[in-house]
């Protein structure tokens, strides 16, 4: 179900207003995004102001913070992560190399646009971006949130066998064999 | 019902607080007082499509009722007080007895424990192991600062210790002060707050027992989790500090005494199990034992 601005309900307004406030961020930090997260969270920037906190598991994640490049190895696992987390549920590509590859556009083994294989709602770009630009990207989706246009998980399951294929052509054996998280 | 609420309300804005109080000790700004409510409503509509099994289910839904029965037998306010809400509160005051405390406080964990041994994650497992460690460490010195005062005053009953101390004017924090320091110990490790946060650990373990938790799950573990640390903050308050004769002074005692294992923890790294462990049984049993000395001799 679409959550449009046109028709939204009272319901679906409450719901957002909470959603937006209470965002908790799984970071996927293998890239070297993963070094502006220690102070986006802590004293400096305090991202926690905003109801953004970390979460332990994907179980309990509603935005899935993939900071920079992701290696055909890594791409598998991203995947499975936001496939094992809850709807509604949220992705944010940081820094170039979710992009366009960034500096590692001509890579044999690093993907280039994240978007053909999981659905982000938001980029933050940059490389890397500062904590600011970091919470600014968090406020652009809060935005999109509270009007209903954060549909990345929708977009996932309606266009699923697209993104398979996608996924497909970077681990062809992989995906064949891989256990069904979708549920 | 309206202990219910009230230890709903009451628990939620005492771990808003604690967020905000700890973003303070650390120079941030921090959430608003009320993020646990919007973070509990959140988890609440998130969809829950996930199941491992029967006892996965079972487990929140122990820790719930856990809660509820020992809220239900905890007097909240001084029985056969004079304000006008007290008759909302009463509970099952007359039935209330420390044995049956002592036992009941122990089954939401136990069932959590089932609940978390069936997800299959090996992060419960081992969550799960370090919590029942802990549980053995601190349940030592906390049965026997009880047991110190069941045998003071020969009785069991929360509302005969209330009105012992109605009766005498006396706080027992004051007549037996080692089996409240022996209880306070005890209580650093029941609330799991730093240093004796090693259940929920959540970079190393990613946070224990609930891993395989979310939406609606971890909304019921969460509200649990609030009323059990309202329940445990108005017995000792029954117990030691005279009970409350409303609930601005009720509000009053259990914040003062929530700030103990609060200020402590924000300012103390995490041990580890075996050191939590043999940190319960060295000071606070001991204490625990004078206690009970204390309470035999005079």
């Amino acid at each position: 179900m679409y959550n449009d601005k046109n028709s939204q309900k009272i319901v679906d307004i409450i719901q957002n207003w909470a959603r937006k406030h209470s965002i908790w961020v799984l970071a996927y930090g293998t890239g070297c995004g993963a070094i502006e997260i220690a102070p986006t969270m802590t004293s400096r920037y305090d991202a926690e102001r905003l109801g953004i906190r970390g979460a332990a598991t994907p179980r309990q994640a509603d935005v899935l913070l993939v900071t920079g490049y992701l290696t055909v190895k890594t791409v598998k696992r991203v995947v499975r992560v936001y496939e094992q987390m809850q709807s509604p549920k949220y992705i944010i590509g940081f820094g170039s190399c979710t992009i366009n590859g960034g500096m590692y556009y001509d890579s044999y083994n690093t993907i280039n646009l994240l978007d053909k294989y999981i659905p982000v709602d938001v980029y933050i770009n940059g490389c890397m971006p500062r904590p600011e630009a970091v919470i600014q990207g968090f406020v652009k989706l809060q935005q999109l949130i509270a009007e209903g246009k954060a549909n990345g998980a929708q977009k996932y399951l309606d266009n699923l066998a697209e993104y398979k294929a996608n996924q497909a052509k970077i681990a062809p054996h992989w995906i064949a064999k891989a256990p069904d998280y979708n549920w | 019902m309206a202990t219910f609420i009230l230890a709903f309300v009451v628990g939620m804005t005492y771990g808003g607080l604690v967020r905000k109080i700890t973003a303070r000790v650390h120079n941030r700004i921090g959430p608003p007082f009320y993020q646990n409510f919007i973070d509990a409503f959140k988890l609440y509509s998130k969809t829950s499509a996930i199941h491992h099994g029967a006892m996965h289910f079972m487990g929140p839904a122990f820790l719930m009722v856990s809660s509820i029965v020992s809220l239900m037998i905890v007097p909240v306010l001084i029985p056969g007080g004079d304000s006008w809400y007290n008759s909302w509160f009463n509970n099952m005051n007359a039935g209330g007895d420390l044995v049956f405390l002592i036992y009941i406080m122990v089954f939401g964990s136990l069932g959590l424990a089932l609940g978390a041994g069936q997800t299959g994650n090996p992060n419960s497992s081992i969550g799960v192991t370090r919590g029942l460690s802990q549980m053995v460490g601190f349940e030592i010195p906390w049965v026997m600062a009880l047991v110190a005062l069941m045998i003071s005053y020969k009785t069991t009953s929360i509302v005969d210790f209330i009105n012992i101390q109605q009766e005498t004017g006396k706080w027992l924090m004051f007549e037996n002060p080692f089996a409240f320091i022996a209880a306070v110990l005890a209580m650093l490790g029941m609330f799991r707050y730093s240093p004796f946060d090693i259940v929920g650990a959540p970079s190393e373990l990613a946070s224990g027992p609930v891993s395989e938790n979310g939406g609606k799950f971890l909304f019921t573990m969460m509200s649990s989790g609030s009323v059990f640390s309202f329940v445990k903050l108005t017995l000792f308050v029954d117990l030691f500090m005279g009970g409350a004769e409303n609930l601005v002074i009720l509000v009053i005692k259990t914040f003062a005494l929530y700030m103990i294992p609060v200020l402590y923890g924000i300012v103390s790294p995490r041990y580890r199990t075996e050191q939590a462990v043999r940190f319960f049984w060295g000071w606070p049993t001991f204490i625990g034992l004078l206690a009970i000395l204390y309470a035999v001799i005079f």
